[in-house]
């Protein structure tokens, strides 16, 4: 488990990390979200004992980092896969972190295979491509088969098949019941790897909880009903209180859920042909939660400027 | 070629490392002469008294040419230079003209810093004041000598393209082993005569009377140990992936 | 112990060091060879065993640049934040590092010192050379010391400035051109070169200890060691100091 009150980090006159407050549980994946800039990277930095706190605390398991004994052993990382020495060898970066923390080298090859970066382990860091770079990364996080793991971006850069294959390890990882903390700026992919959500935006907390309820929350849901008597549902529908907007041959109902429109039409005696519940989309959330918190924000592109301009 | 110059010239000011290398080189040099002048006794100062720091702002210059490549290469933008200007050689000897000339700048205020400094503080005898040839070859050749440096730094900068080595060549060079070789017993001497970094001493000092070439064939000598240094960088920017 | 371990192997994985260490040994050892194959002309001063060790400058200036690399590196490729989150406890990690170091460093030394020494006598078999006397004996056996000392200051330097060009470029400077310059200055200068670092150490092996101005000094040779390793453990002092409150 992690645990942050307070936590809050000045650079010069900047503040990266604002009063952030949260908690990561055990046995889930948990996504850290929030734009470019929001101070997720700071946070990994400061949970990992790396950058001090201007103010309040992070702890681990109850404990600091800077308390921990062999620490690799309780948490990995991957905070930057480009954070190897070029000119050494996958297996030597493991082998001098394994040192560093007593583990036997018959666990360096483990994790090599589990990363699958066994036939390349002897070439030097600086020619993998990032994908294998990430994978090194992974390697050495999970080295001291820790409790809790960190992952910033980890899917930054790969392939389809890399992106597929980090999500399922990820939940793998949290069904044998570590804490998978993991940030990304993308909410759709954190929606697809992620139970538990902590959301921030210029380095404040803007939401904490369930993935769903995040959607739920965050998007309005609607229902698209389509019927022949069209024009009289929707009249009924306005008298029982819903919002209604046209949707060509469709209907789409706000405030008010399925189960109640298909009652009120069974009442009122009306065919309908569709009845579905719309859900909103993930990045409208995102971007009506955090709108007001991008740190670098881009204007409309100007499309309708050129000769051609936008038709449709 | 003005674009190459102004691209090149745009990309060294927009980091800070020539500022504070210009700082450092200044501070260097002018302080250094005026501590000597502060306790300075017995005899009036000469011209030469306030160039005894020099080559602490050579030495930084150096290291700053050399830098000004070497990023170049540590940061990737080598191959965004080579992609605006795939003419290499162009692009090299644009970056090499923009170094040197400021090298040279830099040399010239830190020589006539260092004298005017001198001057201030000791009220200044006739002795220190640049009258004969030799006078302004050592206070005005430094600029020369400066700029000539910049060029050998860039192209052993291109050569090594890595600034751990090309620094500890470039310092260890003038600083050790061109006055190591003189305890060569027998030929020490005659290798040492023609050492590049000793040579241009002798331009900017005179050349002494067992010197094997004049004050400007010094210069010129150091000058075509330069050229023929570059002369290899650039074959090696060409042969080489970027 | 596994502290040693880790830092042991992230020195000897790279190639640097090996270069570095070849370097290191290779050009003192050869162009002391090379001065050797000439000695003793007609008209050649007399010498003693110091004067094989004229040329160790060299190695020492390598043995500093790759200190300052083992370091400097680490900043540079983002190794260091993976190192202290292996190690949180900075001065421990860091320590490991200086004792891994400077015990290369050392042994560098003694091939240095002694290869010096031996080549010497090899090429030019000269009774003068043999090691008879305790300044004869610290001109060569010092050279471990010296060499471990200079790689704990240049350590402390890059500790400090955590950038290679610039690290590199202030131990050579300092090394090389201000201890020497600083001389020049009337009056002040002779004192203040007395309680330069580098001059220490010379002073400790013996560099041209018959010239004129090195016979009224401050302190004597083991003393000049004690300065000279003082102030590099200061800077080491302050390089682990400002690593502990400077975020990684």
């Amino acid at each position: 488990m992690i645990e942050a009150t307070g936590l809050t980090k000045h650079y010069g006159r900047t503040v990266a990390v604002d009063n952030l407050s949260f908690t990561v549980g055990e046995g889930r994946v948990t996504g850290f979200l929030g734009p470019n800039g929001a101070g997720k990277s700071t946070t990994m930095r400061m949970i990992l004992g790396l950058d001090s706190p201007t103010s309040g605390d992070v702890r681990i398991d109850g404990q600091h980092y800077r308390d921990l004994h062999q620490p690799l052993r309780t948490v990995g990382a991957l905070l930057d896969a480009k954070w190897v020495h070029p000119n050494r060898s996958a297996r030597a970066h493991l082998r001098w972190l394994a040192a560093a923390t007593k583990l036997p080298r018959s666990r360096i090859d483990q994790v090599l295979d589990l990363v699958g970066l066994g036939a390349v382990a002897n070439k030097n860091a600086g020619g993998f491509s990032l994908g294998m770079s990430q994978r090194l990364g992974i390697a050495a996080a999970l080295l001291g088969d820790p409790r809790v793991l960190l992952f910033d971006e980890p899917v930054n850069g790969l392939d389809p098949e890399g992106i597929l294959w980090i999500r399922k390890f990820m939940h793998q990882l949290a069904d044998e019941g570590r804490t998978v903390f993991v940030s990304s700026h993308l909410l759709s992919e954190m929606a697809q790897t992620a139970q538990d959500l902590v959301v921030i935006g210029r380095g404040k907390l803007i939401y904490q909880g369930t993935v769903d309820e995040f959607i739920a929350n965050a998007t309005e849901s609607t229902v698209l009903v389509r019927s022949p008597t069209l024009e009289k549902l929707g009249e009924h529908l306005l008298a029982a209180g819903a919002g209604i907007s046209d949707d060509g041959d469709a209907l789409r109902v706000s405030g008010m859920d399925s189960a109640a429109i298909g009652e009120l039409a069974a009442t009122r005696q009306i065919v309908l042909h569709e009845l579905s519940p719309q859900v909103g989309s993930l990045e409208q959330a995102f971007i009506h939660l955090t709108g007001d918190t991008v740190e670098y924000r881009t204007e409309e592109p100007a499309l309708g400027t050129t000769e051609e301009g936008p038709t449709a | 070629m003005t674009t190459l110059l102004a691209t090149e010239r745009i990309k060294l000011f927009t980091t800070r490392s020539p500022w504070w290398s210009a700082f450092l080189a200044l501070g260097l040099t002018i302080g250094f002469a005026g501590l000597v002048a502060l306790n300075h006794n017995g005899g009036p100062l000469r011209v030469e008294h306030s160039q005894f720091g020099i080559q602490f702002g050579l030495m930084v210059v150096t290291v700053m040419a050399a830098l000004a490549i070497t990023t170049e290469y540590r940061f990737a933008t080598i191959r965004a230079t080579f992609q605006a200007v795939p003419n290499r050689t162009s692009a090299l000897l644009a970056k090499t003209t923009v170094v040197a000339v400021l090298a040279a700048v830099i040399g010239e205020v830190a020589a006539f810093g260092s004298w005017a400094t001198v001057k201030v503080i000791d009220g200044g005898g006739p002795e220190l004041a640049i009258t004969t040839g030799a006078d302004w070859r050592m206070v005005a050749g430094a600029g020369l000598v400066f700029g000539i440096a910049a060029v050998i730094a860039v192209a052993v900068g291109t050569l090594v393209r890595q600034s751990a080595g090309a620094i500890s060549i470039l310092l260890i060079w003038p600083l050790l082993v061109e006055n190591l070789v003189q305890l060569i017993p027998g030929a020490g001497d005659d290798i040492h005569n023609w050492m590049p970094f000793t040579v241009a001493g002798r331009f900017l000092n005179g050349p002494g009377p067992d010197a094997p070439l004049s004050a400007w064939g010094s210069l010129f000598y150091f000058a075509a140990v330069a050229a023929v240094l570059l002369l290899a960088a650039i074959t090696a920017v060409n042969k080489r992936d970027a | 112990m596994s502290l040693l371990e880790a830092e042991r192997i992230k020195l000897f994985t790279t190639r640097s060091p090996w270069w570095c260490g070849l370097l290191a040994i290779a050009l003192p050892v050869g162009l002391t060879a090379l001065i050797a194959t000439q000695a003793g002309g007609p008209g050649s001063a007399e010498f003693d065993a110091s004067a094989t060790q004229l040329l160790t400058g060299l190695g020492r200036s390598v043995v500093m640049v790759m200190a300052a690399l083992s370091i400097t590196s680490e900043y540079r490729f983002g190794t260091i934040r993976a190192t202290f989150q292996a190690v949180p406890n900075r001065t421990s990690a860091l320590l490991a590092k200086t004792a891994v170091t400077a015990v290369p460093a050392a042994l560098i030394g003694a091939v240095v010192g002694f290869g010096s020494w031996a080549v010497f006598r090899l090429i030019h078999p000269d009774p003068a050379l043999a090691l008879d006397s305790a300044a004869d004996w610290r001109a060569v056996a010092g050279q471990p010391l010296v060499f471990a000392i200079t790689a704990v200051l240049s350590l402390g330097v890059g500790i400090l400035i955590r950038q290679t060009a610039g690290a590199v470029a202030v131990l050579l400077v300092y090394s090389l051109l201000v201890e020497g310059l600083v001389g020049l200055i009337p009056k002040i200068g002779d004192d203040i070169q007395h309680w330069m670092p580098f001059f220490a150490a010379d002073r400790f092996i013996g560099v041209q200890a018959d010239a004129p101005g090195l016979q009224e000094l401050p302190l004597g040779p083991w003393g000049y060691l004690a300065y000279f390793a003082a102030i590099a453990v200061a800077v080491l002092a302050a390089g682990i100091l400002s690593a502990g409150r400077r975020d990684a």
